[in-house]
């Protein structure tokens, strides 16, 4: 028996279904993310990994279903109900998407100004310790177009954790990094993970995923199709699982 | 084209047109709301205002300067003619003030402004910039929406007023060059004729446009699909439209000026 089972759920998904005109994307995703585990969640290009992020966080908008967070549901919740909740659920998006026109200070201390009363010598303190865990010390007054991809993701990461939320959803993070990067902003996660981070790592990256997650899920036409833990699954037969580990293609 | 493509090309349109004016009218709204719902970001309209008047300000100047210029020499010759030349400095005065630095300046915005703020907007959106706004607990309607709008309908009166500015030194060479006409007859006549309900008119109808240019470059630069294509024909889309409004409000705010402001010309 899976020990994170006996945890607390931190977000629960009831029967999501969502589709893009003629495009089911979701049909009945459902999946219990537990406090302090890493889900890893694969699945083929195009079949709603990301959108499954996208609709916890609020950037999309379920047909139908739950997202059950501290004991309520975020789907019929407005644009200005969802802003708390971006606090405590953070998005690490695959190209990091940072804000090309400020530094990378200003990118890491945009959440503190808005949700935050510190002083402007504090969210500094707070934004050179984080870059410092990171391994960018001193890269506070570079622009984004100035970093290297690996950087750019590394301060996505540092800007999603900043204001230390209950839960973070990692979309792609390791996507065209090379190894050296890969390993860094892996080791970064870890940091993170061994401090009781929550966190759902949709990714292609079957290694990466193995090394930072506890249980890993597969989306597969539409729905969860399983979830097991990672261990179980290094050594599963299932056919899923065998196409994602070993490369085959899922019908 | 027979008859099925032509209705679905019908359709098409007024399926497009719809969406736009119902998404335009949705941001709208929505700013409005904003400006109840959250804090101005003065810090950001400022920086916006300063950029536009700064990226604007010598365009706005030359060419203030060659309408002024050709608007006199235009009228000086045609009513030469008619022995009307002493008229010059009141109908260019009333021109420039009125019509030719209002929108000229607009549509020089439009074109400079607008464009550069679509792409940019759009770039934000295909890159998830705009996502993460929102991704972060903040709102794009205040963050991007709001700064743009109201540094627009800041800067453009003032861009207007130094190109009704620089347009009527312009008219005063020009008349002084090739009339002989004294700068202190131009000066007199100007103030003579112009009022100050004629400078703010003008104006006036600046706030209008800079709320088209603004809006409809945020509106399709948020609402951009496909990739770097999507960013250029969104910063194309923007010009085109905002300039068609502007010419098409042009007409509807003076009828509604002449009717409300100047009832006796």
């Amino acid at each position: 028996m899976n020990l994170k089972t006996e945890t607390k759920i931190a977000l629960s998904l009831r029967d999501l279904k969502k589709a893009f005109g003629e495009k089911e994307v979701h049909r009945g995703v459902s999946l219990d993310l537990h406090e302090g585990e890493i889900l890893g969640l694969f699945g083929g290009s195009g079949s709603g990994k990301s959108v499954i992020l996208r609709s916890i966080i609020g950037l999309e908008h379920p047909d139908e279903g739950q997202i059950l967070f501290e004991g309520r549901d975020l789907v019929p919740l407005t644009e200005r109900e969802l802003f708390k909740v971006r606090t405590q659920i953070s998005y690490v998006f695959q190209n990091g998407a940072l804000f090309d026109s400020l530094t990378v200070e200003e990118n890491l201390a945009y959440p503190l100004r808005a949700h935050t009363s510190l002083s402007t010598a504090e969210i500094r303190k707070k934004v050179n310790e984080l870059l410092e865990m990171i391994d960018m010390k001193g890269a506070n007054q570079l622009l984004p177009n100035e970093l290297s991809g690996g950087m750019q993701k590394r301060a996505g990461f540092a800007r999603a954790i900043i204001l230390q939320p209950k839960i973070i959803l990692f979309d792609e993070p390791t996507a065209g990094l090379d190894p050296v990067n890969t390993g860094r902003l892996l080791h970064n996660i870890l940091s993170f993970k061994k401090r009781g981070m929550t966190a759902i790592f949709v990714t292609h990256d079957i290694p990466a995923a193995f090394e930072i997650c506890d249980r890993v899920g597969i989306l597969n036409q539409g729905r969860i199709e399983l979830i097991m833990p990672v261990e179980e699954m290094k050594t599963s037969n299932h056919v899923l699982v065998k196409s994602f580990t070993t490369g085959a293609h899922i019908r | 084209m027979n008859d099925t493509q032509l209705s679905q090309r019908i359709g098409f349109r007024v399926l497009s047109a719809t969406r736009f004016a119902g998404g335009f009218g949705r941001l709208v709204a929505q700013t409005f709301s904003g400006f109840l719902e959250y804090p101005l970001p003065w810090r950001l309209i400022f920086q916006q205002a300063y950029s536009i008047g700064v990226e604007s300000l010598l365009l706005v100047l030359i060419t203030g300067v060659a309408t002024g210029s050709v608007m006199a020499l235009q009228f000086g010759y045609g009513l030469e003619r008619f022995g009307g030349t002493l008229y010059v400095p009141k109908i260019t005065s009333l021109s420039i003030l009125r019509e030719m630095g209002p929108v000229f300046t607009s549509l020089l915005v439009a074109g400079r402004i607008g464009s550069g703020m679509a792409s940019e907007i759009a770039s934000m959106k295909v890159t998830q910039q705009i996502d993460a706004i929102r991704a972060l607990g903040t709102s794009p309607i205040q963050r991007i929406v709001i700064p743009r709008l109201l540094a627009c309908v800041i800067a453009l009166p003032i861009l207007t007023l130094l190109a009704d500015y620089v347009g009527l030194i312009g008219a005063m060479l020009v008349v002084k060059l090739e009339f002989n006409i004294s700068y202190s007859f131009f000066y007199a006549k100007i103030l003579e004729t112009l009022t100050l309900a004629d400078l703010f008119t003008g104006m006036a109808k600046t706030i209008v446009f800079a709320f088209f240019i603004a809006i409809s470059a945020c509106w399709k630069g948020l609402n951009t699909e496909g990739g770097t294509q999507g960013v250029g024909r969104t910063t194309t889309w923007v010009v085109v439209t905002s300039s068609i409004f502007i010419m098409i409000a042009d007409f509807f705010l003076t009828k509604f000026f002449i009717i409300t402001v100047f009832p006796k010309y």
